[in-house]
């Protein structure tokens, strides 16, 4: 016998997952968000997500190539995941050079910076997308209206989000019943028919991605039910207190950016913490410093900080969280 | 109800293609090598000289103390060397090499078939006889079996569970045994069971074998004490912890033995092997080796002599494929990959495995994207990327805190992570060096 065997050892068999179908699971997932997106906004979604991607795609590329001098690994899929989401969280009509910044800071500064993927603290997406929000604060909160002409980018018709609308008039004193009347309905929010970031609004196609991911097994339901959860628990309690002051927590889990980021953000393996124990802890606290900032705080909308808030936890609830160990206690039957 | 235990595990491709494959009786090879050390324990001493003439199921080579089995000769024939030869592990030991002429065993060896059922031995006896015999687990681990049968003194045991789990993808000699030989398996039990002084015993299997899961039910109404428990499908349930956990809820403790909880665990092909050796006083000189893969001709399960070259086992199953890239000794998940195929099978070897060459080799490495996947597949509760790092970096103290000791190293992680990353392998690198730091402290 000539042919040499191949020695290594067990296990000699490797499941069919891989980094890359998860990554590209992620993306099938986030279609039906982006197809609503489209369908709202028209040409403004396409052309911010293709922006996003491809510089994504090309920043981690390039530092790579000529910085890192490594083989570039872009066909991971987690560059394209990185700036659907920067994509999804930033409104439609964003000059394309402001998306270019984000992603320079995504991939460049957020995640390339701490060793690539899987070394990174913070979610490189949201990391981009706050940045863009104190640097650009104008362009990053002229929130496209759905109504408005779906073939306009730059120029498209702009109004405020459901949950500006809420925050400012409670801080002017009108009751939440009257300015239910100028927000859409809950259904309308359902279907995403809303001002917002171009990715948040449809709250629909959103579950239906994050439900297909949970049945690839590619996430697990502790985040996203733990922050959903949290939130509407949180708001519940508000609204029982005061329901003029407070609007009810169905309103507060169709507005916003609380599905993308519970299902899609807060969910990022690599800044999510390992355990389910730790992963519901980490929900609940994503849930409650999302509804302090909404209901007390200066913005109108807190989950992108209330995600990087609870991504610095994510190492210490790693070192305590732990699970629990077989043969720990002493069961005689 | 099917029951399985509740943290962790997997279900890779069951892939069992010799499930439908009754056990073929291979006659003797012209040469048997019969390694001294086929056991975990001290190599058994060999007795015999060059030249000498041997008869089946004589002793060849003696135990040496209490953690060691005999060794005896699978064949009647003329011992040609004392040699040293490499085994299925891939090291190097001493092994007896014997030229096969006729087929004479020793008189006092019960060659018939007929089930003899009545247990006539005391517990001693039976003791005894299984040491006599060089009875070791037969389900790969090879712990020499008269330790697992002597109840240590101050332990109380009182459950018998019979492992016919096989959860291992490709393997079916266990299978096979539950189907064709299920009364002596079911009477090995019982035998088994007066030597601990129990009164019941549990045949764990799983629902990917309803048809030894329906045979053995119907057995045991004629055993007393004995019942099946069907299993769901989950890989590591083979695994003495899990299984006992799966069977009876009660879990041993980090450290401990299934004793310590009043259970002890034995393989189906191991009753067996106690059948015959008490009922028939037959030594442990064959055994019931699956061999397997998607491009071998002829699949099958095959009962050969210990000694038997690997090579007369794969002509047997119609030759090497020529896509062949790895050839595993035992599961594709505990395996361990032969280097060569001129070594002899073993008391342990379960199963003769051949991969083609485009799925022998490992995936590219690529970074942990801290999925948690592999914490999730660990049976023992433990997690393999942090106990993999640290084992990496050599934080050996930061290992043995994060009970890097309790994993048994059935590969789940290995086989879950979608970065394929090597866990398993720095796992136990940290493992071995921190059992070994923990010898060094107590003998000092």
């Amino acid at each position: 016998m000539n042919n040499l065997l191949n020695v290594s050892p067990s296990p000699h068999q490797q499941s069919p997952e891989t980094t890359r179908k998860l990554m590209y699971g992620v993306v099938t997932a986030l279609a039906p968000a982006l197809a609503a997106s489209v369908y709202f906004f028209g040409m403004g979604a396409i052309i911010v997500t293709l922006t996003s991607v491809l510089s994504c795609v090309a920043v981690e590329y390039l530092i790579q190539k000529f910085i890192l001098k490594t083989k570039p690994s872009v066909t991971d899929g987690s560059a394209v995941v990185t700036g659907l989401l920067l994509a999804f969280n930033v409104p439609s009509n964003l000059p394309v050079y402001i998306i270019i910044i984000g992603a320079i800071i995504s991939i460049g500064v957020a995640k390339m910076t701490f060793g690539g993927l899987g070394s990174n603290p913070f979610n490189p997406a949201l990391v981009g997308r706050v940045f863009l929000l104190i640097s650009f604060p104008v362009q990053m909160t002229s929130w496209p209206v759905p109504s408005g002409f779906k073939t306009g980018y730059l120029d498209a018709v702009t109004g405020a989000t459901p949950l500006g609308t809420m925050s400012e008039g409670i801080r002017n004193g009108e009751t939440v019943a009257a300015l239910m009347e100028k927000v859409p309905s809950h259904m309308q929010l359902f279907y995403g028919q809303m001002g917002g970031s171009m990715g948040e609004i449809a709250a629909l196609a959103l579950i239906i991605g994050g439900i297909y991911m949970i049945w690839r097994k590619i996430i697990t339901w502790h985040i996203p039910v733990s922050v959903l959860l949290t939130v509407a628990i949180f708001t519940g309690i508000l609204w029982f207190a005061d329901p003029t002051k407070f609007a009810d927590p169905l309103f507060h889990l169709l507005t916003g950016g609380i599905m993308l980021g519970a299902i899609y953000m807060a969910t990022d393996y690599v800044t999510s913490p390992m355990t389910p124990k730790g992963m519901i802890i980490y929900g609940i606290g994503i849930g409650v410093i999302t509804v302090l900032i909404r209901t007390w705080g200066a913005y109108p909308e807190g989950v992108s900080f209330a995600i990087l808030i609870m991504n610095a936890f994510v190492p210490l609830l790693n070192m305590y969280i732990k699970p629990a160990r077989f043969g720990k206690e002493v069961k005689h039957g | 109800m099917f029951k399985t235990f509740p943290k962790g595990g997997i279900h890779p491709p069951e892939n069992k293609l010799t499930a439908g494959k009754p056990i073929v009786v291979l006659p003797a090879p012209l040469q048997v090598t019969v390694p001294v050390s086929q056991h975990i324990g001290a190599p058994a001493t060999p007795m015999v000289e060059k030249g000498a003439a041997v008869k089946a199921g004589q002793v060849i080579a003696q135990a040496k103390g209490f953690v060691s089995a005999n060794i005896h000769s699978p064949v009647s024939g003329k011992v040609s060397k004392i040699d040293t030869v490499v085994d299925t592990t891939g090291y190097k030991q001493t092994a007896i090499v014997i030229d096969v002429e006729g087929d004479e065993w020793v008189e006092t060896i019960d060659r018939s078939k007929t089930l003899v059922r009545d247990v006539t031995m005391t517990r001693e006896q039976i003791i005894e006889r299984c040491q006599q015999c060089g009875l070791v687990g037969m389900g790969g681990a090879t712990f020499p079996t008269h330790i697992k049968m002597t109840v240590p003194a101050g332990k109380k045991c009182d459950l018998l569970i019979i492992n016919g789990v096989e959860c291992e993808p490709y393997l079916t000699s266990d299978h096979r045994l539950m189907l064709e030989k299920g009364a002596e398996v079911l009477t090995g039990a019982s035998i088994i069971m007066r030597a601990l002084g129990v009164d019941s015993a549990v045949v764990g299997i799983e629902a990917n074998k309803p048809d030894a899961i329906a045979h053995l039910t119907e057995l045991a109404k004629g055993f007393k004490g004995v019942t099946v428990q069907s299993l769901k499908v989950k890989y590591p349930q083979g695994g003495e912890k899990q299984l006992i956990k799966a069977c009876t809820g009660r879990e041993v403790p980090s450290g401990g033995l299934p004793v310590d909880v009043g259970v002890v665990v034995q393989n189906v092909g191991t009753a067996l092997a106690v059948y015959e050796a008490v009922q028939k006083n037959k030594p442990l000189m064959e055994r019931v080796v699956t061999v397997t893969g998607r491009s071998v001709k002829n699949p099958g399960n095959f009962q050969v002599r210990i000694g038997t070259p690997v090579t007369a086992l794969i002509e047997a199953a119609g030759g090497l494929p020529d896509d062949t890239g790895k050839v595993i000794n035992g599961g594709p998940m505990m395996g361990k990959a032969l280097a060569i195929t001129d070594v002899p099978v073993t008391k342990g070897t379960s199963g003769i495995i051949m991969f083609p060459a485009e799925s022998s080799k490992r995936a590219e490495v690529l970074p942990c994207i801290r999925c948690g996947k592999c914490s999730s597949a660990c049976a023992m509760g433990l997690e393999p990327w942090l106990i993999s790092v640290v084992s990496e970096k050599a934080m050996w103290d930061k290992a043995e805190q994060e009970k890097i000791t309790d994993c048994m190293e059935c590969g789940a992680c290995a086989y879950t992570c979608p970065a394929k990353r090597p866990l398993l392998d720095y796992i136990r690198l940290g493992k071995s060096t921190v059992i070994r730091m923990a010898r060094e402290r107590i003998s000092k």
